[in-house]
């Protein structure tokens, strides 16, 4: 029996620490990924707590054709989904399904010479500098990656949070963002670019 | 391999370095990227800045549910299992 059933059996026995440990391990996941379509952190609470609810009730009928965690977000979007469109939330899907519309650039365009310079178009114009390792490792360099995350756009910090902090794979979290391949790598490559950018401007002026 | 630096712009490696730690890049626009990393030191220093910005964002510690969340959460939790 893989841990997975053994996991679903637990639950459906009513095992407690099953449960709780199930809530640990996914319920700020899944509050983020709410944030993508919800307007404020408590709406994004409440559509995490109706999602548990939602498994719960789910569950004698869960047949384990996609992973646990699959299926729990699925529910989760399918809540989120809902209570966006009645708060009259519509726009932030557009951000999920077509992020390459609006064009963005990983690092500024005046960092570099011009694409038409003579002798060398679209060179760095101002080279990036390694960056000392005894100012990475502090606590304030930890401080200031955190926030440049909480200020990305509620799409790209999901993607980020999922992929680099929780370590999910890029099809798990296309799966729970329900999101293309290219997608979720224009995502995770503009938080990625962002957070690098923030780290670099702080560590220029360290 | 004879690939030339000019083929691809500082600027323009910038927007593959994701997809080239993704390994989503096609083999020439692999090596393209590859060769220009090994002739260009600014270059070489930004890729290291992505890594080391993925490694760092890795030990931040994960969120945790506040202690409210998991209360109501496991009353619901035995609201359920009486039902």
């Amino acid at each position: 029996m893989s841990s997975e059933e053994q996991l679903l059996d637990a639950l459906r026995a009513g095992d407690e620490g099953a449960f709780a440990a199930l809530v640990r391990e996914y319920h700020p996941s899944l509050v983020r990924v709410a944030r993508i379509y919800v307007s404020t952190q408590a709406a994004a609470e409440e559509v995490a707590q109706e999602t548990w609810l939602g498994v719960l009730n789910g569950l004698p009928r869960f047949e384990g054709r996609s992973s646990l965690k699959t299926w729990i977000f699925r529910i989760l979007s399918n809540i989120a989904k809902t209570r966006a469109v009645r708060d009259g939330r519509t726009l932030p899907f557009s951000a999920l399904q077509d992020p390459g519309r609006v064009p963005e650039s990983a690092v500024d365009a005046d960092r570099f010479l011009d694409p038409e310079h003579p002798r060398w178009p679209g060179h760095w114009a101002l080279k990036p500098e390694p960056w000392p390792e005894d100012a990475l490792l502090s606590a304030e360099t930890r401080e200031r990656l955190a926030e440049a995350i909480e200020a990305l756009p509620a799409t790209q910090r999901a993607v980020i949070s999922l992929r680099d902090i929780e370590g999910w794979s890029s099809d798990e979290v296309r799966n729970a963002l329900d999101l293309s391949e290219t997608n979720q790598r224009v995502l995770l490559h503009r938080a990625r670019s962002k957070v690098r950018a923030a780290l670099e401007s702080y560590l220029d002026q360290a | 391999m004879n690939v030339d630096v000019e083929q691809l712009s500082c600027q323009e490696l910038v927007e593959l370095v994701t997809d080239y730690l993704e390994g989503a890049l096609l083999e020439a626009d692999r090596a393209r990227f590859e060769a220009h990393i090994a002739r260009c030191d600014a270059c070489k220093i930004y890729l290291a800045q992505m890594r080391e910005t993925i490694e760092l964002v890795g030990h931040l510690s994960t969120d945790s549910v506040s202690p409210e969340a998991e209360r109501a959460l496991l009353d619901a939790f035995r609201g359920w299992l009486s039902a």
